[in-house]
């Protein structure tokens, strides 16, 4: 018997009587779903929320809040940045970007998080290796809490999808709180219908 | 196998005063966190209960998930490998690693391969490892294991920190600002991800649904370990398999609420499939659980998602800190998880609690821990594993308390004994009480005495 049919085969003969699953609520009526809510989950867990300029100019947007910026490396058409993501081809070049730019797919309110996949960084890396991270959000897009999020169909197609909620962090030392641990140091959510 | 003590081994915590009182300290805070966490949504009780279901659910169909969650992994790319054992798991890794000629690897925080004793084992092999979460990091580079699940090097003060990054990573050794210390972590850091030949983590949950493999942290440097190199390995335990995605909705909301008080972890990260080019390793460790799935009393113990609130709760944790339990797994749910390990070796565990029930009320997937500990000093009695004072003490108290008479001649004979015996009487390795704190005064009455003076006045006079 293969190490695998023999735990298998030890598990099945442990698994005590079948219980049965229940059904999961989506508890809507707790969640209030909208852009304020999301807004204020979002500053608890450390992330910037600022409103898009009145003339639309993201770039000039971009540029003003990250003034010492040598790399705006950009995933999203709405801001092109001074390096595209399709010209990366080895997640390791993205090494000296400064800001990144990116469009999430979806908020959610209860925790102030941004779904992002492979379809929105083009490169993983770049929500990660950048020292800074803005990313772009439809107002419209936000779902109440995580009973929602984990029914979006984005989660069928992702390869790769991730929940990012404010910066990196660590309390390691003493519960000191550090924004900026090993990923970005700071994140800019600007509301832009998409 | 010699047996921990843990009593001997916290007494050296203990010691540290200053230690003592910030970690004391610091995880009553962080159970503070989680209370405030879980008030602020209502449906908290029901999101436990429905928690603990689904645990239970799958376990008791776990094979079938298993075989469900590796058929959805190979279907992603991956590859899937099952390990028996401790042994078998590191022998799978590096022959993983060796098969791509992969020296370096980047890893993510994983109590799966600290249980395995991994790291010794590879680096014996030539394989270079970098714990790339800060707490963990630590810990590695002075030579300790991890002493919280959640929070490795919480027993740790700045000072302590400054002096191991000092001698070994060349940060200033007077400089103990945490800014500087976390930065310089950073900066240390950061190479190793760019350079690696291979990354790993362990998971937080795994979907049988989707074979995704699911992990929460706050530092990002999990995203990192797996999106820069080629290869990706992760160590999954059995029981971390859930049945379905929006199964993760339950879980996710409690997790971090129980772990640090924080809503959600700064990643949820959820990795499917490998990416272009690239190869994605998954090694399912038995390990004991299987065994433990089919101890009538113990099994519940494998609904655990690892938040660490029974050991920030825990009163004898708090003050004894994580090593001195001398397993990978401490606190409340180490005491029921470590004996089925080896019971000898871990048998004064289950003594290491007031079987004040803390643990399990804010136990997010509602395991009894207290009921288990209970559970497992009765274990240890029958099967003869009770240090040889506390038979003697048991077996002296069976007699006294089951005879009135006897009872209430030792009370009055104690009594008098805290009031005139002298110290090196009281005060000797007999008296394990004694050891740490003055034995009180002696109330002027017994409660008997009181009884008797009190209320057991003949009916027929009033």
């Amino acid at each position: 018997m293969s190490g695998r049919d023999e735990i298998l085969d030890r598990v099945r003969r442990s698994q005590p009587a079948p219980l049965p699953l229940p059904t999961v609520p989506t508890f809507d009526a707790q969640s209030p779903t909208s852009i304020d809510a999301f807004r204020a989950s979002l500053a608890r867990m450390g992330g910037k929320f600022i409103e898009a300029p009145a003339d639309g100019d993201l770039d000039a947007q971009v540029r003003t809040l990250f003034p010492d910026a040598k790399v705006i490396c950009s995933a999203t058409p709405e801001v092109k940045g001074n390096r595209r993501i399709e010209t990366v081809r080895a997640p390791q070049e993205l090494d000296d970007v400064d800001v990144g730019v990116v469009r999430a797919l979806f908020g959610v309110a209860e925790t102030g998080s941004l779904w992002l996949s492979e379809a929105q960084f083009k490169v993983n890396a770049l929500g990660f290796l950048a020292q800074h991270l803005v990313a772009l959000l439809d107002p419209g897009a936000i779902v109440a809490n995580m009973h929602r999020a984990y029914r979006h169909p984005g989660f069928a197609e992702a390869k790769y999808a991730v929940f990012m909620t404010g910066p990196s962090a660590t309390a390691d030392i003493e519960g000191v709180l550090i924004h900026g641990a090993q990923g970005i140091r700071t994140l800019t959510v600007i509301p832009v219908p998409a | 196998m010699k047996r921990i003590d843990h009593a001997e081994a916290s007494s050296k915590f203990i010691r540290a005063k200053d230690h003592v009182e910030f970690h004391d300290k610091r995880l009553w805070d962080l159970r503070q966190k989680r209370d405030r966490a879980s008030e602020s949504l209502p449906e908290w009780e029901e999101l436990r209960l429905i928690a603990s279901t689904i645990k239970e659910h799958t376990l008791t169909h776990l094979a079938d998930y298993l075989e469900q969650f590796e058929r959805q992994a190979l279907a992603n790319g991956a590859h899937v490998h099952w390990a028996k054992d401790a042994a078998e798991h590191n022998q799978i890794v590096l022959d993983i690693l060796n098969a791509h000629g992969a020296r370096t690897l980047v890893k993510a925080k994983s109590m799966l391969t600290d249980e395995c004793d991994m790291r010794p084992f590879l680096e014996n092999r030539g394989i270079e490892i970098m714990e790339t979460d800060l707490g963990e990091r630590i810990q590695q580079l002075d030579n300790e294991p991890p002493s919280h699940i959640v929070v490795p090097a919480v027993h740790k003060l700045r000072t302590d920190v400054a002096r191991v990054f000092a001698q070994t990573i060349g940060t200033d050794p007077k400089n103990s600002d945490v800014h500087y210390l976390a930065e310089s972590q950073r900066q240390h850091t950061r190479p190793y991800f760019l350079k690696a030949d291979a990354g790993m983590t362990g998971a937080n949950f795994a979907v049988a649904e989707t074979g995704a493999v699911v992990v929460c942290t706050n530092e990002g440097n999990a995203d990192l370990s797996v999106n820069l190199p080629k290869l990706y390995i992760a160590s999954i335990g059995i029981e971390k398999v859930i049945p379905r995605t929006e199964h993760l909705g339950v879980f996710v909301r409690m997790l971090s609420r129980s772990a640090l008080g924080s809503p959600i972890t700064q990643l949820t990260s959820h990795f499917r499939c490998p990416r272009p080019g690239t190869e994605m390793h998954i090694v399912l460790v038995d390990n004991g659980r299987s065994e433990r799935l089919g101890m009538a009393d113990f099994w519940y113990s494998l609904k655990c998602i690892r938040c660490g609130a029974c050991m920030n709760t825990c009163p004898v944790y708090r003050r004894s800190g994580g090593l001195s339990y001398g397993a990978t797994y401490s606190g409340p749910i180490g005491v029921i998880i470590d004996p089925t390990f080896n019971l000898r070796k871990y048998s004064a565990l289950p003594f290491a609690s007031t079987l004040n029930g803390s643990c399990t009320s804010v136990c997010p997937v509602r395991i009894n821990i207290h009921e288990q500990i209970y559970k497992w000093r009765q274990v240890i009695s029958e099967r003869n594993q009770l240090p040889m004072i506390k038979k003697e003490a048991m077996q002296i108290a069976g007699k006294v308390l089951s005879k009135p008479l006897l009872f209430r001649a030792a009370v009055d004979a104690a009594g008098a004994g805290v009031e005139r015996l002298p110290r090196f009487m009281m005060y000797n390795r007999l008296n394990a009480w004694g050891r740490q704190r003055e034995v009180p005064q002696a109330p002027p009455l017994t409660f008997r005495q009181w009884y008797l003076k009190h209320r057991a006045k003949p009916r027929s006079k009033r």
